[in-house]
């Protein structure tokens, strides 16, 4: 006779032998959650040990018996008949049967529910990403086309344009972003010059480092990092907040409502972002420029009016367009990719991360590649 | 047979800034019993529950869940009273990204040491017992709102809680599958004793499940009736009651008939 006690207060069992390899449990106490893993394996050493040709379970002094101590019976039951050996109960109380019925404890076969679909033959999953491809290439199509039309419209009919929503999307993506526009560009506008100052000094060449800052910002590091912030901002938030309404068939009131989605949220977005980003850009510049003011004052031995002369000098009015210009462009992608991805959007909460994600790397992929654009298009017109 | 309290609220107060939900509001469930909280919208159902299962602290007064006041005990007590209960939510609040098999493994592989085959065993009872069988590696977006809401009940159950809030279970769903749900909470309370908290106003449902109900009222800021349902129904004094338990329209709150 062998007695399990373990740390588990409420269970104990004793083992006789039944004759003809047979062994009998008698189980007693409770079984339940708080020692169901502790008896599974105990069971699972006492079959390996002793490879009883059968088993059975008394579960006469059991005084309570849940799902976990079914799952333990189960789990005892699978190692017997895994050697083909033979399983039974016996004394089961009206309670502890009437649980083990709603659980179908006899028929319940093996079976692993964690079982992961396999995966398709190659060729297949081949297929199937390129039609979904395809149909992300439909939508974003259908998408583009939707918001050239609702723009159209709003061209038109200009008072169908929803313009509080438009001027509180201009307020977070315009003036609540230029704080932060304003410090990187003032940090990347010393960096320039004091990077370049060493270099132009061993030429006695300061004073090009009003150039070298004031043309370098006005045309490509303006426009793509004002973007940029703009992009992980508000490219992002206009994602999340559109896939939110997705999921949670907001969009799909404003259908029914009679409203169409793009003009009612797009519209607003779009053209708010087309009239702050240039603007944030100007800023962008001209903090740059104070910050390449600072290094030439402070360690270039410059004046103040020096660099400024300079600094107009260089500049032309077509570079600061330009640079509006240009950001215009990153602005309407930004808006239009951020809105894309937002309804995109399908299932849960999961989803809306990955579009958040999504709109904020496809937008910074965007900006780059029209920049890039931007200047093979002027190497050749200028 | 002296019944034991598994839930004692003593004077608990409820506030949202200015406004009391419910002032001074005391109740006991005891082991075993289906208990109902009902009341007509807004008159703080929801707030109570979730005072219940220690989302909220109370403003005053005390929730008391098996001995432990949730208001002031400390962090491993409250962990300890969490694991004594399982909280069905309207919407079933299965996590999006996990098949319904992973959702009610969860606490499962967290809270106990069994090993991963027995775990799926285990999960496999569990869906079985909400008639769920066959549905292991479906996405939750994948199932309708009943089986949502069974999953949701399999999952509260995955460690055999000894109380199980509900909070409006009927809600959005047809009267079949309305009635089933109420049918499989009957099962959970007889099979395995436990103790079951339901927030509804669903009438059929609670004539179905109750053994005692409280009802709260929006203008008392608190309890205005407490006993079994089909009594308040036909003998309640305060019209009010009478008329929420009937189904009838709007009287003047003196009881006279608008008609």
């Amino acid at each position: 006779m062998k007695r399990f006690t373990g740390d588990l207060q409420s269970c104990n069992y004793e083992v006789s032998e039944s004759g003809q390899g047979g062994i009998t449990l008698h189980v007693q106490g409770k079984m339940d959650a708080s020692n169901a893993a502790t008896m599974i394996e105990t069971f699972s050493d006492l079959v390996k040990d002793r490879q009883p040709r059968s088993l059975t379970v008394d579960l006469q002094k059991v005084s309570y018996l849940d799902d976990f101590g079914a799952l333990v019976l189960v789990e005892t039951r699978k190692m017997m008949s895994n050697g083909k050996n033979h399983f039974c109960l016996q004394n089961v109380n009206d309670e502890a049967s009437k649980v083990l019925s709603i659980l179908h404890f006899e028929s319940l076969e093996k079976g692993d529910p964690f079982r992961k679909k396999r995966p398709p033959a190659m060729l297949i999953r081949l297929g199937e990403a390129t039609i979904h491809h395809a149909s992300d290439l439909k939508f974003l199509l259908s998408f583009l086309g939707s918001v050239c039309l609702s723009l159209l419209h709003v061209c038109l009919h200009p008072k169908s344009l929803r313009r509080d929503d438009t001027f509180l999307c201009m307020q977070k993506t315009g003036v609540d972003a230029l704080p932060i526009v304003g410090l990187i560009s003032f940090l990347l506008g010393l960096i320039m010059a004091f990077m370049s100052s060493v270099q132009l000094r061993q030429f006695g060449a300061d004073i090009y480092v009003a150039s070298l800052v004031s043309l370098s910002m006005t045309r490509e590091l303006g426009p793509i990092m004002t973007a940029i912030i703009v992009a992980g901002r508000s490219g992002s938030a206009f994602a999340a907040e559109i896939g939110t309404m997705k999921i949670s068939e907001e969009i799909d009131a404003l259908f029914t409502m009679g409203f169409d989605p793009t003009r009612f949220l797009v519209i607003p977005k779009i053209i708010a972002s087309i009239i702050v980003v240039p603007l944030l850009t100007l800023f962008s510049d001209v903090f740059a420029i104070i910050g390449g003011l600072v290094v030439g004052i402070l360690t270039l031995d410059l004046t103040a009016n020096a660099y400024i002369t300079q600094t107009i000098k260089t500049l032309t009015l077509f570079d600061v367009f330009l640079g509006v210009f240009k950001s215009g462009v990153f602005a309407l992608l930004i808006a239009w990719i951020g809105c894309l991805r937002g309804f995109q959007v399908k299932g849960g909460a999961s989803s809306v991360g990955q579009a958040t994600t999504s709109a904020v790397v496809s937008s910074i992929f965007l900006i780059i590649l029209f920049n890039s654009v931007f200047s093979v298009i002027l190497r050749y017109w200028e | 047979m002296a019944r034991q309290a598994v839930i004692q609220v003593r004077d608990l107060v409820a506030r949202y800034g200015e406004d009391i939900i419910f002032d001074r509001v005391s109740f006991d469930v005891y082991e075993g019993e289906i208990f109902v909280v009902l009341g007509g919208s807004g008159c703080g159902k929801s707030t109570l529950l979730k005072h219940l299962v220690g989302l909220i602290s109370p403003d005053s007064g005390q929730v008391i869940i098996g001995g432990d006041d949730i208001s002031r005990c400390d962090d491993a007590t409250f962990q300890n009273v969490l694991k004594k209960i399982g909280v069905l939510y309207q919407g079933a609040a299965l996590f999006g990204s996990m098949t319904l098999s992973e959702n009610v493994a969860l606490p499962i592989i967290e809270y106990t040491d069994l090993p991963q085959r027995s775990v799926a065993t285990l999960v496999r009872m569990k869906l079985g017992l909400v008639d769920l069988d066959g549905y292991e590696n479906h996405l939750p977006s994948e199932i309708s709102g009943g089986m949502k809401k069974r999953a949701g009940l399999a999952r509260a159950m995955a460690l055999n809680p000894k109380i199980l809030f509900f909070d409006e279970p009927s809600a959005g769903l047809d009267p079949v599958t309305s009635a089933e749900l109420d049918n499989l909470i009957v099962h959970l309370n007889r099979s395995f004793g436990t103790t079951i908290v339901i927030v509804t106003h669903e009438l059929q449902s609670i004539f179905a499940v109750a053994h005692r109900v409280i009802m709260l009222d929006k203008h008392a800021r608190g309890i205005i009736a407490e006993g079994d349902p089909e009594y308040l129904r036909d003998h309640s004094q305060n019209p009010f009651v009478r008329q929420f338990f009937n189904r009838q329209t709007k009287k003047n709150r003196d009881g006279t008939e608008e008609k």
